[in-house]
């Protein structure tokens, strides 16, 4: 498919020299210790980190800072400002590189982004993953036994942390950035560098995490309260910068994504022609760009609380400790709608595919992501209905949560309707998005009794807090990230995944998180703490359950991650354009795509759903045509 | 591309009207499974009759049960049927009817889940101004029980709670014992980090926030012993921050307060003044205690 000459192939040696990964950790490296003494050379004597009594806060995060830049120069961030101060032509020459280096180095092509994203935040999530286990193992006793408090601590906080930090691109970083220029008829996102820059920033946010665990690890679980968090190793520093960075990196992606869907829609598309998916990203982009601003601020703050002294989260200095909780949840509120929109969005997107119907009331659903996202800004309050802040304001908070509950039942409403009286077709996809529909249930409906204040006094910072966010996170938006998957990664790559497979997990995994999650909530009416080692003996048989039900959702982990390797690295069977008669845009092209996505733009003359109205319209030129005309 | 499905390989449209079936059925299974789940998983929840707000927690949970069983019945009456009904045969891709939209279905989802949402919230607004539901309410609680109450201010450090009893001179100590049949003002406090004051079988929980007051009113009711967790990580020894409470008799509780004054005389002139002496009600320090704690 390349109309453009490729250049001739350099020998591998002088392709490992220039800016790439490699390039990057040598930098990032480098970065990292001018960093550290710089700050030491500012700060104190100190050279070495010895224990906790000896170090410097300042020399961690500058080491860090200093290692992200030299990261970022390193693939070649900083060359293309540079050549354009120097007075070079604007061009996206990063786009024409070929084979799998790209992968590799800094890559405007929105579909290579998409799959770095894929197997990147794939990476972090298997991390996160080992480490439910390891919160597992620990909690097969009710007493402290394999691992020390501090560890465990870390391990569980490094578990929600990594989760909520990678997930929230989850869908987003892959999909929406392979599909949404797919979806719109244009041939790349609106700022590819930056498109780029955010995936990258998530790679070096991920190694940062996970290295908290030579600093001594941090003790705040993925919250990371102030005041707590003054007291914390400086391993409490990789917290702050991780999330940090995630906080940039989802504030560029979700405005890369509203510019893209903003502008860039191909002629024909109007706003009730777009796909529901691209309506799903285009809410939760604002959801990012409004939210994850607060959190860099908060962080920010607490970083000069740790560093620098001063008092913002101190009650002692004049500063609350409520106000981190505040600015916190300001954003962890739009946060977990983040996590759940795109959830909604595929579900809605696959679902007239797979019953072979229209998308049964398209404006009601567009109303419904639409209006969820605008509601997760008035309710951030419900996670502090026990703290004592503004008492008197939890009736509003009460009501406000639990009018989410409309927009949301929207989705519900859509999709049902959408399965009414079709031909449903019970692919892999399909089951995922059904299952979707359970989970969400549960999730949903438990979140009924936490919104109601007399019933969170029980709940609240309980089990079943943790089992209702797992209900609506991993059963709402982790089943959703497989069902795009099985759907979307044959069109991505060109290979199928082996189907049997595919069964084979999405049942384990139904029916092992169900067996997990579940009985947490009754562990959670029966008055076990989240974030404890310890927990009240006769609780033991049902945290043993769960353990063991874990355990096996790990192994079904594990045998999707099988599939997944031995069909794109071994059987490469070769995917069919349109596996599932699909009438979307991007199965009427070649799979895998072509560098420049389409020989001409499209005209769009409906919405993709118009099954049973006819014919597919003539969108795109004839697939395998040769691309590249730009 | 794969073969494309035209309109005119459809089935011809079956006039079952399934949309009644499901209805039906849907009503028949709410109408029995409500009362039944209210009655018989109701009992269940927690926290149990160990306080007013206790009682009232387990009510506000069996409401919102049964209110949410209709829902899930739906859901499961829809799937169950739908899913059996409405499958393509193996390997056929057929399209099904271009349905895309009604009204009048959308009206009354929206009118529906409307309906249900206020009420939620209604009913939640009324119990919660009852007596605070056991929940903290920060330095100005807006629902107060009225009567007299006693007084009593926890107080969260890492790792442990200490309670100190403004009425009976400031005396401290480190289990909280409460008489029966008695309004309890609790004034929530931290001298460090973040903790939360969980009374389990009270039905109580109050943040404890350095530096502030949050208050929260429990009715005991009968003799019993309860448990005493933290729950809001607090730091490294978090996990191991729990200790029990008793609630006794009135005279049980008279001489427990007489032998812990005795006790505590030694050490009060350290502490702040007692109110008898015009000191504060709240002490900003507190008598510490050695913990020898597992781990
Ligand atoms: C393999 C599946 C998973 C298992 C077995 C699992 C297990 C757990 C457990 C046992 C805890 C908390 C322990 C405690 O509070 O004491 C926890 C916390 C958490 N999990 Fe998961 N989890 C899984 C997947 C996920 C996923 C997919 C996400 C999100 C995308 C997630 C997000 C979180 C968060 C945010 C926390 C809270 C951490 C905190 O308290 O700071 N988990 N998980
Ligand atoms: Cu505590």
């Amino acid at each position: 498919m390349t109309a453009v000459a490729a250049p001739p192939p350099r020998p591998l040696w002088r392709r490992l020299l220039g800016f790439n990964l490699l390039t990057a950790l040598v930098l990032g490296v480098g970065g990292w210790y001018v960093g550290w003494f710089g700050a030491h050379a500012v700060k104190g004597l100190s050279i070495a980190y010895f224990a906790d009594t000896d170090y410097n806060e300042l020399s961690v995060v500058m080491a860090y800072i200093g290692g992200v830049v030299g990261f970022l120069v390193g693939l070649g961030f900083l060359n293309y400002p540079i050549a354009r101060m120097r007075g070079y032509p604007p061009s996206l020459r990063e786009k024409e590189t070929h084979g799998w280096t790209r992968y590799f180095s800094l890559c405007t092509d929105h579909k290579v982004v998409g799959i770095q994203y894929l197997w990147g935040i794939g990476l972090f999530f298997f991390i996160g993953g080992l480490n439910a286990m390891l919160i597992r193992t620990e909690l097969l006793r009710p007493n402290h036994q394999v691992f020390p408090a501090g560890t465990y601590l870390t391990i569980v906080g490094m578990h929600g942390t990594m989760m909520m930090g990678m997930m929230t691109s989850g869908i987003l970083g892959p999909f929406a950035n392979y599909l949404v220029p797919i979806m719109i008829g244009a041939r790349r996102m609106a700022f590819p560098r930056i498109e780029a820059l955010t995936f990258w920033l998530l790679m070096a946010a991920g190694t940062i995490l996970t290295s908290t665990i030579f600093f001594g690890g941090f003790p705040t679980g993925w919250t990371g309260y102030a005041p707590l968090s003054n007291e914390g190793n400086p391993g409490m520093d990789n917290y702050l910068l991780f999330f940090a960075l995630v906080g940039i990196s989802m504030t560029l992606l979700g405005l890369n994504m509203i510019a893209t869907v903003l502008t860039m829609r191909a002629p024909g598309l109007t706003w009730t022609r777009l796909p529901i998916f691209v309506w799903g990203v285009l809410s939760t982009a604002v959801l990012m760009v409004l939210a994850a601003p607060v959190l860099i601020a908060t962080l920010g703050m607490e970083m000069l609380d740790r560093t620098a002294q001063t008092t913002f989260f101190v009650a002692a200095g004049g500063g609350s400790s409520y106000l981190y909780q505040n600015l916190f949840w300001v954003f962890g509120h739009p946060e977990v709608y983040i996590l759940a929109l795109p959830g909604f969005a595929i579900v809605l997107e696959l679902l007239p595919v797979f019953s072979r119907k229209p998308l049964w009331g398209y404006r009601l659903a567009v109303g419904g992501l639409l209006g969820v996202s605008l509601l997760s800004w008035f309710v951030w309050q419900h996670h502090l209905f026990v703290s004592g802040i503004n008492g008197d304001l939890r009736p509003f908070y009460m009501l406000s949560t639990e009018l989410i509950s409309i927009p949301t039942g929207f989705t519900f409403l859509c999709g049902m309707m959408t399965l009414w009286r079709g031909n449903i077709r019970f692919t892999v996809p399909m089951l995922f998005c059904l299952a979707w529909f359970f989970n969400f249930l549960i999730g949903g409906l438990s979140g009924v009794f936490l919104s109601d204040v007399p019933s969170d006094v029980t709940t609240h910072g309980s089990f079943f807090s943790m089992a209702h966010f797992h209900y609506t996170i991993m059963g709402g938006l982790v089943f959703t990230f497989f069902a795009a998957i099985y759907y979307w990664v044959p069109k991505m790559t060109g290979w199928e995944l082996n189907e049997r497979l595919g069964k084979v997990h999405f049942w384990t995994m139904f029916i092992f998180f169900n067996s997990t999650f579940f009985p947490l909530f009754i562990a959670g009416f029966e008055g076990q703490p989240r974030r404890v080692v310890t927990y009240s003996s006769h609780l033991q048989f049902l945290n043993d359950w769960v353990s063991v039900s874990a355990f096996l959702l790990g192994i079904s982990m594990l045998v999707f991650l099988f599939n997944l390797v031995w069909s794109l690295a071994f059987v490469k069977k070769p995917a069919e354009a349109n596996p599932w008669s699909s009438r979307s845009i991007e199965f009427q092209l070649p799979s895998p795509v072509p560098v420049h996505n389409f020989d001409r733009i499209p005209v769009f003359s409906s919405d993709p759903y118009g099954y049973g109205e006819g014919p597919v319209p003539t969108w795109v030129a004839p697939a395998g045509a040769p691309a590249g005309s730009e | 591309m794969a073969a494309e499905p035209s309109a005119a390989s459809r089935p011809p449209a079956d006039s079952t009207n399934h949309g009644f079936r499901v209805v039906v059925a849907w009503i028949a299974l709410s109408v029995v499974a409500t009362p039944l789940v209210a009655i018989l998983v109701g009992r269940l929840f927690p926290p149990g009759n160990g306080s007013a707000q206790g009682t009232e927690q387990v009510l506000d949970n069996t409401v919102l049960l049964s209110v949410i069983t209709p829902v899930v019945c739906l859901l499961a009456v829809f799937f169950v049927y739908g899913l059996r009904s409405f499958h393509a045969a193996p390997g056929a891709v057929v399209d099904g009817p271009p349905l895309r939209n009604d009204s009048r279905i959308q009206i009354l989802w929206i009118v529906g889940t409307g309906v249900i949402v206020l009420f939620l919230a209604g009913f939640g607004t009324f119990e919660l101004l009852q007596n605070g539901a056991g929940g903290g309410q920060g330095p100005n609680p807006i629902a107060v029980p009225g009567g007299s109450k006693l007084q009593v201010q926890v107080i969260g450090q890492q790792w442990q709670f200490t309670y100190r009893y403004p009425s009976l001179g400031g005396l401290e100590s480190n289990q909280l014992v409460l008489p029966e049949n008695t309004d309890v003002e609790l004034h929530v406090t931290s001298l460090d980090v973040i903790h939360s004051f969980w009374a389990y079988e009270l039905g109580v929980k109050a943040d404890a926030n350095p530096g502030s007051d949050n208050v929260a009113f429990v009715e005991t009711k009968g003799p019993e012993t309860f448990h005493v967790r933290c729950a809001e990580l607090c730091g490294l020894w978090h996990g191991y921050m729990y200790n029990n409470g008793r609630v006794v008799s009135s005279a049980q509780f008279q001489s427990w307060a007489s032998q812990q004054k005795k006790l505590y005389a030694a050490i009060a002139p350290f502490m702040n003044k007692s109110p008898a002496d015009g000191g504060a009600p709240y002490s900003k320090t507190y008598l510490p205690l050695p913990s020898e704690r597992a781990g």
